[in-house]
């Protein structure tokens, strides 16, 4: 798969070469996964043909699955910063080489979730109205105009960044860490950006007192880096077992530390802001009662809550005792305990419990509908099958299989 | 001051000198030529080949809806054409002739509402009045106004009920506590839209452009008075029941997809007629006029009466007081 030209065209040429020249496995894997974006993509023409009257949203709860689904990925692509800041910074040489990956998965997650957004909104062929110049972007006063601005940076920085490293690979050239230093910098700076904007996007509404929290933002990042790293060190593993792609000690003992690190800040966060929304009866107190009590409430919220701290209690618990962490089953086990627990937690178990009571004091019900889980299994699909070739591509130009001709 | 609130002579006069303009925002030069390129390329691309006029009118009607400006970006004729299409869009979805103005603020007015706690009797005439008179959906049976049945001696809206259905109102130990678009002098709202599709105009209402809104609902999470509603589908209307005169910014049929909240019935308010929820109140406890007029009933109750703003801490300045009669 040796292009002839050192260009950008013979980067492009050989990369897709390499991803038709593939093995029947990752094939039919990819094959699965674009009948499930074209399964999921029905789901939303049937969504724009109805409304998001199709959804179980209403007017009391005018965020659901969609919302939460997005709040998830956004920590997940902010989570790059966590072998971006050991590689570049710190000089960590063993986290380079799983850098780029990690930088496909950010890709992957905010490509995700700003299509989560995209699949949300009521009139998606207004979309333009947020551009610079042609709309009226109303920037910097509204937080939502800030989030989609950061995102939308943070995606084109990190494609930037993921393709000149691809094409200095390609062309066996190692690239100058001073040129280099400036968008590693933007990268780390826009990733903690873009969920503290996130958070902030919640955080900053008084009429919403469960998100008018000034711990939302720190616990959005601790709960992004735990979340982040337990899925980096499946998706490392997975490779390492399925591709030419070999995982280093190093790697893992790093991302198993940050694990255990932000786990344990996020759960001592989490009790921090259960004391302060429970002690003392006050606006704060009644969505978190209904929340853990399941009193009045919607008892799934209730359910997925409870069940992911349980999750991250026995995942903790794994990640911090040496003799259950260093058994690779375990570790894998607890990091897709993570993984859950906090898409739970930091999904469904954020967002119902701000709308609900209302700033009536109206309680209210939601569950997911059939058309929503499979739009949104339509959107993870899109990012499944994202990192899935940049995967295979960045495996490919760092093992040497897809290379330029050197003329020397 | 029988039904009038306002200078109503002098500001319809004012009204017709300026037309149907509103007043523009600078506006940059580049923009427009880039909107202008666009809807230029969007007629290429639709007339594929034939002429755009070879269109049918629905389908010139979509795309001249689907490339319209902002509200406050369009000049004169822009406007005249969206307001025509706002019409023939009313015949085709509803079979019903519709008239869409949209009458500027009127210089000297800013609006206030009041409401006599001590009168209400949670009859809900107001709901009712107010969904006819905006074209809002049947379906969900919900309006702009919602009229929390309260346990005596308390205000904790936690024990509100939303949904009361007595034989007769009042009953007894209960007190009624009506709340709609409390028209926010610093709006969370406006503050919250990521593409300035709603705001404050210069009279002090809240208003949101159903053609410019993208439907991302973060207002709806904003606003402290839960006074903002989604069209989650297009809204359910009996035909006889359309309110034929409409507002751009008020009650023109809306579609799915949208926000939409009260405006102060826009499009009667500003011709000096009251909202309809004060026309249809049966006890008189609703106030309204303008806080300009020094001899308007509004700052009279300001004046001499105890009121009281909703959530005043939310920081977000309501226009709209709520007062109780004195011992």
């Amino acid at each position: 798969m040796n292009g002839t030209d050192s260009g950008e065209r013979g980067l492009f040429s050989a990369l897709l070469v390499h991803q038709w020249r593939s093995p029947w496995q990752y094939r039919f894997w990819m094959a699965g996964w674009i009948a499930v974006l074209i399964w999921g993509g029905g789901g939303w023409i049937d969504q724009l043909r109805h409304g998001l009257s199709v959804t179980g949203l209403d007017n009391r709860v005018v965020w659901g699955l969609y919302i939460g689904n997005f709040t998830f990925l956004v920590g997940v692509a902010a989570a790059a910063v966590i072998l971006v800041v050991p590689a570049y910074l710190m000089e960590y040489r063993q986290v380079r080489k799983v850098t780029l990956l990690g930088e496909s998965l950010a890709i992957a997650a905010v490509t995700m979730s700003l299509l989560f957004v995209f699949v949300d909104i009521g009139r998606p062929e207004r979309i333009w109205h947020a551009l610079p110049l042609l709309g009226s972007l109303h920037f910097p006063a509204s937080i939502l105009a800030w989030d989609m601005v950061v995102l939308s940076l943070y995606l084109l920085l990190n494609t930037a960044i993921v393709l000149v490293l691809l094409r200095a690979g390609y062309r066996g050239e190692t690239l100058s860490h001073r040129r280099l230093m400036p968008w590693i910098v933007a990268a780390v700076v826009l990733g903690i950006g873009i969920h503290t904007v996130t958070a902030f996007m919640l955080s900053g509404l008084p009429a919403r007192p469960y998100w008018n929290s000034a711990v939302l933002a720190p616990r959005f990042i601790a709960s992004a880096f735990a979340a982040g790293a337990g899925m980096m060190l499946l998706l490392f593993h997975l490779l390492n077992r399925l591709s030419a792609f070999s995982l280093e000690k190093g790697v893992v003992s790093l991302l198993t530390g940050v694990l255990t690190f932000s786990l344990w800040i996020t759960l001592y966060q989490q009790a921090s802001e259960l004391f302060v929304h429970s002690y003392g009866a006050t606006v704060h107190t009644v969505a978190t009662q209904w929340l853990w009590s399941g009193e009045g409430g919607v008892a799934f919220v209730t359910d997925s809550v409870r069940f992911a701290l349980l999750l991250e209690l026995v995942a903790v618990v794994v990640v911090t005792l040496p003799g259950l962490r260093r058994r690779g089953g375990l570790l894998m086990a607890a990091s897709l305990m993570t993984v859950i627990a906090i898409w739970l937690e930091k999904g469904m178990g954020l967002v119902i419990p701000g709308l609900l009571p209302t700033p009536l004091g109206e309680m209210g019900d939601y569950a997911p509908t059939f058309t929503e889980i499979r739009i949104s299994l339509g959107v993870w699909a899109v990012g499944i099958l994202l990192f899935s070739s940049l995967a295979r591509a960045v495996i490919g130009v760092e093992q040497g299989t897809v290379r330029a001709f050197s003329d020397a | 001051m029988e039904n009038d609130y306002a200078p109503s002579k002098e500001g319809e006069r004012a009204a017709s000198k300026s037309g149907n303009s509103v007043p523009k925002q600078p506006d940059s030069p580049q923009r427009r030529r880039l909107l202008k390129g666009a809807a230029a390329a969007g007629v290429v691309v639709a007339g594929a080949g034939s002429a755009a006029a070879g269109l049918s009118q629905s389908s010139r009607d979509a795309l001249g809806s689907f490339l319209q400006d902002h509200y406050r970006r369009m000049d004169r004729q822009e406007i005249q054409e969206a307001l025509a299409r706002i019409e023939r869009r009313a015949e085709r979805d509803h079979g019903v002739a519709i008239r869409c103005g949209n009458q500027p603020p009127i210089a000297g007015v800013a609006f206030g509402y009041a409401l006599n706690l001590s009168r209400c009797t949670g009859t809900r005439r107001c709901v009712d009045a107010c969904i006819r008179e905006n074209n809002t959906g049947r379906h969900d049976g919900l309006g702009n106004i919602r009229v929390l049945s309260m346990p005596d001696n308390t205000w904790d809206l936690s024990r509100a009920d939303h949904h009361y259905q007595p034989e007769t109102v009042p009953e007894k130990g209960r007190w009624y506590l009506p709340v709609q678009c409390q028209q926010c002098g610093d709006p969370a709202c406006v503050q919250a839209c990521p593409v300035e599709a709603t705001w404050r105009e210069p009279d002090g209402m809240v208003v949101v452009d159903y053609d410019w809104c993208i439907g991302c609902r973060y207002c709806a999470t904003a606003c402290p008075y839960w006074a903002r509603r989604f069209n989650w589908r297009d809204p359910v209307i009996p035909k006889g029941e359309i309110t034929p005169d409409t507002h751009y910014l008020g009650n023109r049929p809306r579609r799915r997809g949208v926000m939409e909240k009260c405006t102060l019935c826009v499009q009667r308010s500003r011709r000096g007629s009251y909202p309809a929820c004060h026309q249809a109140c049966p006890t008189g406890a609703r106030i309204f006029g303008n806080l300009l007029d020094a001899d308007s009933p509004i700052r009279y109750v300001l004046e001499h009466k105890r009121v009281y703003r909703l959530k005043e801490e939310q920081g977000t300045d309501p226009q709209f007081w709520y007062v109780v009669d004195g011992p």
